[in-house]
Formats: C-alpha cells, structure tokens, sequence
C-alpha cells in the first residue's frame, strides 16, 4: 500500500546508494570535525593523535576533538530518531523534542535536583533528565488530545509552547535565589557538545543503546500505526503497547541526550522530513535514514559553530536553531493548517 | 406574527442589562487597582499612614516618609500600573484577534523579539534608558510584521500565524540563549533577573514613554475596538459586516506590539500578563462589551499583586515576572484543556 502511491516512494528510490551516500558524508563530516578547530593541525599530528599520541599542541587538541565528535553522532542519532518516532507515533508534523517542551522539561527535573536535593553527579542528572522529558512529553501528548477532535499540529505546538513558557518560569523561579548554583545551570542550559569526556559519553551510553534497540523493533510496527489505530487492530498489533514502547524509545533517546548535550531542538524535526523527501514514509528506512542524517546535521553544526566565531564557539544547540527554525516555518507554510 | 415591540424591548434591556455588566465589572476592578496602589504606596517593609503618603503625593516634605514613598515605592507602582495596562490590553488585542486565548504575545514571539533588542541593545550596543525602549519597539515591531508576512498566503490565517510564531521565537530565544553566553558572568545574573521581568529598578521617568504609548497605541486599539470585536465571530462573518479583515489585522498587530515593546524596554517581559489578563477579564465581563479597558485593569492589578507578593510575602523576594509565571502556569494548563474542549475563544 505505501510502495503504491508514487508520490511517497522519496527521491532516492535506490536506498542502498542512498545509504552508501549518507554513510560517506557521515565520513567526511566526522574527519572535518576531527581536523577543523581553533587550533590548525598537520596531516601528521591527526594521524599521530589518532594513534593515540599527545606529543604536540595539534595532537592534544585533535585528542581533545576525539570524544565531541563521537558525542555528536550519538546525540545526532538519537534525535534524529526520536523525531522521526515522534512524528509517526503521533502522526503530527510537527513533533519534535524541542516543540514538545520535552527539553525544558528535562532541564526543569536537572535543575530542580541541582537545588533543592543537592545532586551534583552526572549519573543522577541523566535519571532526572530522562524522567522529566518523559512526564513532560506524556503530559503535553495528553493536554494536546483531550476532547475536541483530534491532536491537530497547532494544538500540539501551543501546548508545547506554553508548557516550555511555564516551565522556563519555574526554572528561574527556582534559580534566581540561588547564586551558587546559577553558573552551572547556565553552563547546562547553553550546553553543545564541547564539554564531552568518553566518562561522560560512557553514562548515557547504556539509556541511549536501549533507545536504539526498542526503535528497531518498533519500526515495523510503526509502518502498521500508521494505517490508522483501526486497520492496526485488525491486523493483529496491540495499539496501546506499540505506542507505549514507541514513546519509551523516543523519551530515553531524546532524555539521556539532553542530559549530557542540554537542550538542543529542531534536529528532530528536521531531519526525518529530510528524510521522508529522501527515501519516502516506510519507517523501516525512515528510522535508519534518521539516524544518520540526525548525526549528520549535528556535526556539521558544530563544525559550523566552530568555524563562524573563531576563535570562541557558538553552542550547538543555537546553530541547530538557527538553521531548523526557518524549516518549521516552512513546513507550516507548506501543509494546510486547520483552524483550531 | 413577531411582536415587533416586545423584541425591541428585549433588545433594548438586554443591551443594558449588557452594558450594566460591563460597568459593574469596569469599576469593580478600578478599585481593585486603586486598593493595589496605595497598598504599594503605605505598606512596605514599614507601615506608612494614608495622611503621609497623601502628604508626600501633594509634594511636601515629610520626614521618613518623602525618601520612602516619593522615590522607592510610587515609581514602582506608577510603573506597574502602567505596565501591565500595557501588557493586559495588547495580549488581549492579540488574543481576541486570532479567537484564541493561546495566542498571546508571550507564546507567539512578539515579546521575545522585543526581549532579544533589549538585551542586545544593553549587553553589545550597551544602550541605556530611552535608545533601548526605540530599538525595542523597532525590532519587535520587524518581528511582528516578519511573522505576519510569512504566515501570509491567500489571506493570513490565524492558525498559521500563532505556528510562525511559536518558530520564530523558538530561534529567538536560542539568540538570547547565545547573548547571555557571551556576556559575563555578573551582567548574566542581572540580564536573567531583567529577562524574567521586574520593576525593581522602577524610575519615575520612565513613566514617560509608557504614557505616550498607552496614549497612542492603546488609544488607537480602543478606536478599533468594535472591529476587534466583529473578528471575534470569525474572518468571514467580519469581512461580510464590512471590516477590512487585513487591514484590522495589521494596524492591530502593530499597536499591540508598540504596547508590549514599550513594556519590556523597560520592564523586561513580565510572565503571562499578556497572557492571563484578557482571559481573566473575558471571564468578568462574560460576553457583555469590549474586553480591552477591563483586561488593562487586571493586568494592572496582576502586576502589582504580583510585586507585592514577590517583595514582602515570600521568604526571598522574587522580581514580579516570577511570581506571575507561576501564578500562570496552572491557569494556563485549564486553559489549554478547556480551549481544547470546547474549541477556541475567549
């Protein structure tokens, strides 16, 4: 039934090229945010320091490089995929991390943790980072469909919005008497992947793995969803546990990313339309292509952060903005939006 | 056959019954401002009596009581009360403009624009004073227009309008974000007290350009203000009553965002005024007039409560945007339900 409907095949109707195109570019981008920095290297010093020398200043910043760069792809990964699970879980354009407030809410758990209970460990940020993503995206899910209709975009993205405002208040309301703790929220919130260690990769590594393994096992069943609840339950899925375990899979990998990142948004947006313009509606592709091109389009916004206001850099998550907000904007502009 | 004269009575008394309502509820909350006011103005960390405080405003020299009143406490209210009439009458301009209590300037962009100016006009141009209120108003002025036009296709739907909004501040905010990294560590715990509103360096100069603004922009909403409420039934319906839909939509937008920019030059964007105004009001005056003069009082009366609440009741003072953010949020919440429920309006 998908494969019929020419206009949702994709561009690339060879997905194995496709794959093989991506995965080069994916290449290329890790060897540039390996070689481009504050700093020029040689050749030699990138290839020393790949072996794991640290001899000269070029091979302690290409080592230094080393752990941002892996960071990127994962949390790229991640939010690539929650999007592209987001959306086809919810069938709604416009889910994303970040529209879903799922990153304040998050950031509102770390902080509140920060301040009142005292906890400075990474291991516990990541725990509340994911618990709050999770209520958070649950509670907004469930204001956003209740009575009227169904969850339109628009009533999805005001719910987000307005949940984020409140939220956002909250955090300052909780900050703001609170000198001591002020600078490591900030550092938090602001967050990118330059501050990225393997120990800190390490922690979140176990949540996002678990992450990636339920999406495999849902992106069929995805494909099932979105015929419709009905025609689903006719053909033998359990709707209710598709969706639990979808919504599972895209809060750990969009939580445990914003617990070491801080809040970056509009990747999870983007990229799975990206995709779907690419290689079509079937998940199973989707899912993959939203990987990778998630990792794609976050290194590439950190090389670009690091390029644009040399010799200092621009955090990630504003560069990811930047180029992801006037795409939301397109896309409301392209699709008919109902009037609520 | 109708009996022409019993449906002319019956509109008759219910436009005054309506317009009673109206009335009742209009002075009701003046009083409230007023009761707000002078509490700002006797009772603070010291009780004031009322014969002094009347005694300072008259312009003698009262000693104790001159320095405390005349220079801390009524610049402070005066910019409270005006303030919020700001922000009560544009967010429901906004509100009652798109038919949805969600779409306040809060949520839309409007204020972050205004916000971003300001903090860039302060921390990189390093602005002061009245130079930040026009850059503000210019930028959030360029923001409202830059939404309206790209939510503009066959017509600007009030859907897709709130949509662009949400996008466009969402990458504002990430420019605030990028700003307040920038700046240093002891301008970025005052921009952060600035960025969640407070009147805490309230001058009495400053009462100026709110004047002027609420004079000119305010009182050019409530010129308008029966167009506004033809749209509240809808761009077809409005349209076939004879309002120039489009036209209505700008020149609304445009003073309304002249009101907030003004606001928040000054004040920082206080949380949710613009937002719980408007929807208090509506729920006062319940369908019986214009809701642009009752939504100004209760913005006005939220600003003020909210201050007040914020310096003297809790246990370390709060600027005033913190206590209406979290007095909001809950209500917001209703809100969304309810809109959800029962389809938008106010």
């Amino acid at each position: 039934m998908i494969q019929g409907n020419a206009k949702h095949i994709g561009l690339l109707q060879q997905k194995p090229i496709a794959l093989f195109v991506v995965l080069v570019a994916l290449l290329l981008l890790c060897f540039s945010s390996i070689a481009i920095g504050t700093r020029e290297v040689t050749w030699q010093e990138i290839i020393g320091a790949l072996q794991g020398q640290m001899n000269t200043m070029g091979e302690a910043s290409v080592t230094m490089r080393l752990p941002r760069t892996v960071l990127a792809i994962f949390a790229g990964c991640a939010l690539g995929l929650s999007g592209a699970i987001m959306q086809g879980v919810t069938r709604n354009p416009l889910a994303d991390p970040g529209i879903l407030g799922v990153n304040v809410g998050a950031a509102f758990f770390v902080v509140i943790g920060l301040a009142w209970f005292g906890i400075n460990q990474l291991q516990t940020y990541v725990w509340l980072a994911i618990l709050g993503a999770g209520i958070t995206a649950i509670f907004v899910y469930f204001i956003s469909s209740l009575g009227y209709g169904k969850s339109t975009p628009l009533k999805f993205a005001l719910a987000g919005a307005a949940t984020s405002a409140a939220l956002s208040s909250f955090i300052v309301a909780v900050i703001l008497p609170r000198n001591d703790i002020a600078g490591s929220v900030n550092s938090w919130q602001i967050g990118g992947v330059g501050g990225a260690t393997f120990d800190s990769i390490q922690l979140v590594l176990p949540f996002l793995i678990v992450g990636f393994l339920l999406s495999v096992f849902i992106a069929r069943k995805l494909n099932t969803l979105a015929l419709g609840d009905d025609i689903a339950t006719g053909l033998g899925e359990n709707v209710t546990w598709i969706r639990l375990l979808a919504w599972l899979s895209a809060v750990l990998l969009c939580g445990a990313t914003t617990a070491i990142c801080g809040p970056i948004g509009f990747v999870g947006l983007v990229v799975p339309h990206l995709c779907r313009l690419l290689v079509g509606v079937d998940n199973r592709w989707l899912l993959i292509f939203s990987a990778l091109v998630g990792a794609c389009l976050l290194l590439s916004a950190d090389v670009l952060g690091r390029i644009i206001s040399r010799p200092s850099e621009l955090s990630v998550g504003v560069v990811t903005a930047f180029v992801g907000a006037p795409f939301f904007i397109w896309i409301v502009r392209r699709q008919r939006v109902r009037e609520l | 056959m109708i009996n022409t004269n019993s449906t002319l009575a019956r509109v008759t008394n219910g436009r005054k019954k309506r317009s009673k309502r109206w009335k009742y509820v209009a002075s009701l909350l003046c009083l409230l401002a007023v009761a707000a006011f002078s509490i700002t103005l006797s009772l603070g960390q010291s009780f004031t009596p009322p014969q002094d405080v009347i005694n300072v405003l008259l312009g003698e020299n009262v000693p104790g009581a001159s320095f405390v009143v005349g220079q801390l406490r009524l610049p402070r209210a005066i910019i409270s009360l005006l303030v919020g009439m700001s922000f009560g009458i544009a967010g429901v301009a906004f509100q009652v403009m798109l038919r949805n209590p969600l779409a306040s300037p809060d949520i839309i962009g409007v204020s972050s624009g205004a916000t971003a100016a300001a903090v860039f006009a302060i921390i990189v141009l390093h602005m002061d004073g009245t130079s930040v209120a026009f850059f503000s108003i210019a930028v959030g002025l360029l923001v409202a227009l830059a939404v309206y036009g790209l939510s503009y296709r066959n017509g600007a739907s009030g859907a897709r309008l709130i949509l662009v909004g949400i996008g466009v501040s969402a990458m504002i905010e990430s420019f605030i974000v990028y700003l307040l990294s920038q700046a240093q560590a002891w301008d970025r715990q005052e921009a952060m007290r600035w960025l969640s509103g407070s009147v805490n360096s309230a001058q009495i100069h400053q009462a100026l350009p709110l004047i002027i603004s609420l004079l000119i922009f305010g009182g050019f909403l409530l010129s308008r203000s029966r167009d506004l409420e033809a749209l509240r039934m809808g761009d077809d319906t409005a349209h076939a009553l004879g309002v120039r839909v489009g036209m209505t939509r700008l020149t609304v937008i445009v003073s309304a965002v002249g009101l907030i920019a003004v606001g928040v030059a000054i004040t920082g964007p206080i949380a949710f005024v613009a937002f719980l105004s408007g929807p208090i009001a509506a729920r006062l005056v319940k369908n019986n007039g214009s809701l642009l003069i009752p939504s100004g009082l209760v913005g006005a009366c939220l600003v003020m409560g909210g201050d007040y609440i914020g310096q003297f009741l809790l246990q370390s003072r709060y600027p005033v945007g913190v206590i209406t953010g979290a007095l909001g949020a809950p209500y917001l919440i209703y809100l969304i339900i309810r809109v959800n429920r029962k389809g938008g309006s106010l």
